[in-house]
């Protein structure tokens, strides 16, 4: 029989928690880093340098062939051979971040991309200079463009923060494992995790549905409410097309 | 700027400021690659003039207009815009721009913002106008292109007619001395191509220079002061209105005329 008890005791207790703001701390410093990991990458296979194309190829053919993991046992593991020490944080950032930087640049050139041709000509018809128009016309179409599967990168990132386990980082997988195997509750402690896990996917999904309509240019017309359910099935679902 | 020290074909004298085109074209090239798309082009457009380019497809019409405005770099000949030369003149593009409206085959209206906003962007991030100002300026070119209602429209709510109207209206917030329009009517549904030539038609009769890439001729014959011919990147054949559609065309022209008449 699970313990409800337990669970809530294990929820509200110090190591949990500091597990769970662990967890979070590295995947938002992760995602930030990552995102602008893309974005200059993005902008590097932008321009029309052959080294620079050339690097971000390899760049991106790196860490999106290899395991997650690997990269996290790498950079911690190997690099203090050539005298390079990072603290367990520090390694498990730095190897999300670059692993998601490749993935965001993908996501951030598409959205570049899907711009059309023709709206830049027309800014620039009007007089705007070339950054005027990247301001105002490209980046908040783009913008709209690649913030559902940002959205999904970032959920993503969440979950898989919890790999960073394995170079000992006490982040909210970790602390339940060593929980569970001193008390032998594995139940109670893995489902404390768990609902630490959800809430913050939830926290998540809110996030992006609230960026999602503060990005809709048509948002002040629609007053239509969306029940909560309806708006989370959506991000499920845009979730799916990956 | 110093049109006098530079060496004018010999047909041509110099012109003086006063009574220099607003746009005069001088035997502009431009290959892309190795295909000579442009042969030494020349035009004139005087102020308050409405001039009709016509020409079959691939031509060099589109290229031709956006050597004017300077979206595409000309390899030779000269482009004086108001008696200034402004070949290659990339560093003041930005400000060249500002005086000339451009209209395109696809509207191009910016999907991300309402008519009315589509038509505030530039005035206010290039003129400095305030938010206000550039709301009042955008509501009167608004009923002047005959869509006030349609002000908090976005594109993707309005038909074809009204958003080459509204990229009409987008163009005109500028103030241009200068309007190039290419085959602006040419996306629309036919029951929409009318709407959109009467308020080119009533601008060209209020005095707005501009040169048409159009191969309507209904719109040619009613507004147009002079037409101009072009195949295979040459300017064959420039003559008035009248001396066109009084037949008196060379063979070229008027070969393609009875194809797009049928
Ligand atoms: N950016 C470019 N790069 C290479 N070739 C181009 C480019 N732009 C135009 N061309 C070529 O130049 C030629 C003339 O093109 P242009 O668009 O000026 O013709 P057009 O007279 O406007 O034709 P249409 O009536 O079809 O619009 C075409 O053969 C086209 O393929
Ligand atoms: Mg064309």
């Amino acid at each position: 029989m699970m313990s409800l008890d337990l669970v809530f005791d294990y929820i509200v207790s110090p190591p949990f928690f500091h597990g769970a703001v662990l967890t979070l701390l590295i995947t938002v410093t992760s995602l930030f880093f990552g995102v602008l990991a893309g974005l200059v990458i993005a902008l590097m296979q932008e321009t029309r340098s052959r080294p620079l194309q050339l690097f971000t190829l390899i760049y991106i053919w790196l860490f999106r062939g290899t395991p997650v993991l690997f990269q996290i046992i790498f950079i911690y593991n190997v690099l203090p051979s050539y005298g390079i020490r990072l603290s367990a944080f520090l390694s498990a950032v730095i190897a999300l971040a670059l692993n998601e930087g490749a993935y965001m640049a993908e996501i951030l050139r598409s959205g570049l991309n899907a711009v059309k041709k023709g709206q830049r000509t027309a800014g620039l018809a009007l007089g705007l200079t070339t950054s005027q128009v990247m301001r105002f016309i490209v980046l908040p179409q783009a913008a709209r463009i690649v913030l559902p599967p940002m959205g999904n990168q970032m959920i993503g990132m969440l979950k898989t923060s919890a790999l960073v386990s394995v170079i000992a980082v006490e982040e909210l997988l970790l602390v339940a494992n060593q929980t569970a195997s001193a008390s032998f509750r594995y139940l109670e402690a893995l489902t404390a995790a768990g609902v630490y896990y959800l809430v913050l996917t939830t926290i998540f999904m809110a996030l992006q549905a609230m960026l999602e309509r503060s990005l809709d240019p048509k948002k002040r017309r629609r007053r239509e409410k969306r029940p909560l359910l309806d708006r989370l099935l959506l991000a499920t679902e845009s979730a799916d097309v990956r | 700027m110093n049109d006098t020290t530079r060496a004018d074909p010999p047909t041509r004298r110099p012109a003086t400021r006063a009574d220099a085109p607003l746009l005069e074209i001088v035997g502009i090239d431009k290959s892309f690659g190795q295909s000579r798309i442009l042969k030494g082009c020349s035009l004139d457009v005087r102020r308050g003039e409405t001039v009709v380019l016509i020409g079959p497809s691939g031509s060099g019409k589109s290229t031709l207009l956006r050597c004017v405005n300077l979206l595409e770099p000309a390899d030779g000949g000269d482009i004086f815009f108001e008696g200034a030369n402004i070949t290659g003149d990339f560093a003041n593009a930005a400000r060249i721009r500002r005086e000339i409206g451009m209209v395109f085959q696809n509207f191009e209206l910016f999907q991300h913002l309402s008519a009315a906003q589509n038509i505030m962007l530039a005035p206010m991030k290039v003129l400095g106008l305030s938010r206000a100002d550039a709301h009042d300026v955008a509501l009167d070119l608004l009923r002047k292109v005959r869509i006030s209602d349609k002000a908090d429209a976005f594109p993707d709510e309005l038909s074809g007619g009204q958003q080459q109207r509204v990229a009409i209206a987008r163009a005109l917030a500028m103030k241009p001395k200068l309007m190039l329009y290419d085959e602006p009517t040419s996306a629309l549904d036919p029951e929409m191509i009318r709407e959109v030539l009467d308020v080119m038609a009533d601008l060209s009769a209020e005095g707005m220079t501009s040169l048409v890439v159009t191969h309507e001729m209904g719109f040619a014959r009613r507004a147009a002061d002079k037409i101009v011919f072009m195949e295979d990147g040459r300017i064959v054949e420039t003559a008035s209105s009248e001396a066109f559609f009084g037949g008196s065309v060379n063979e070229r022209a008027q070969r393609f005329l009875d194809q797009i008449l049928h």
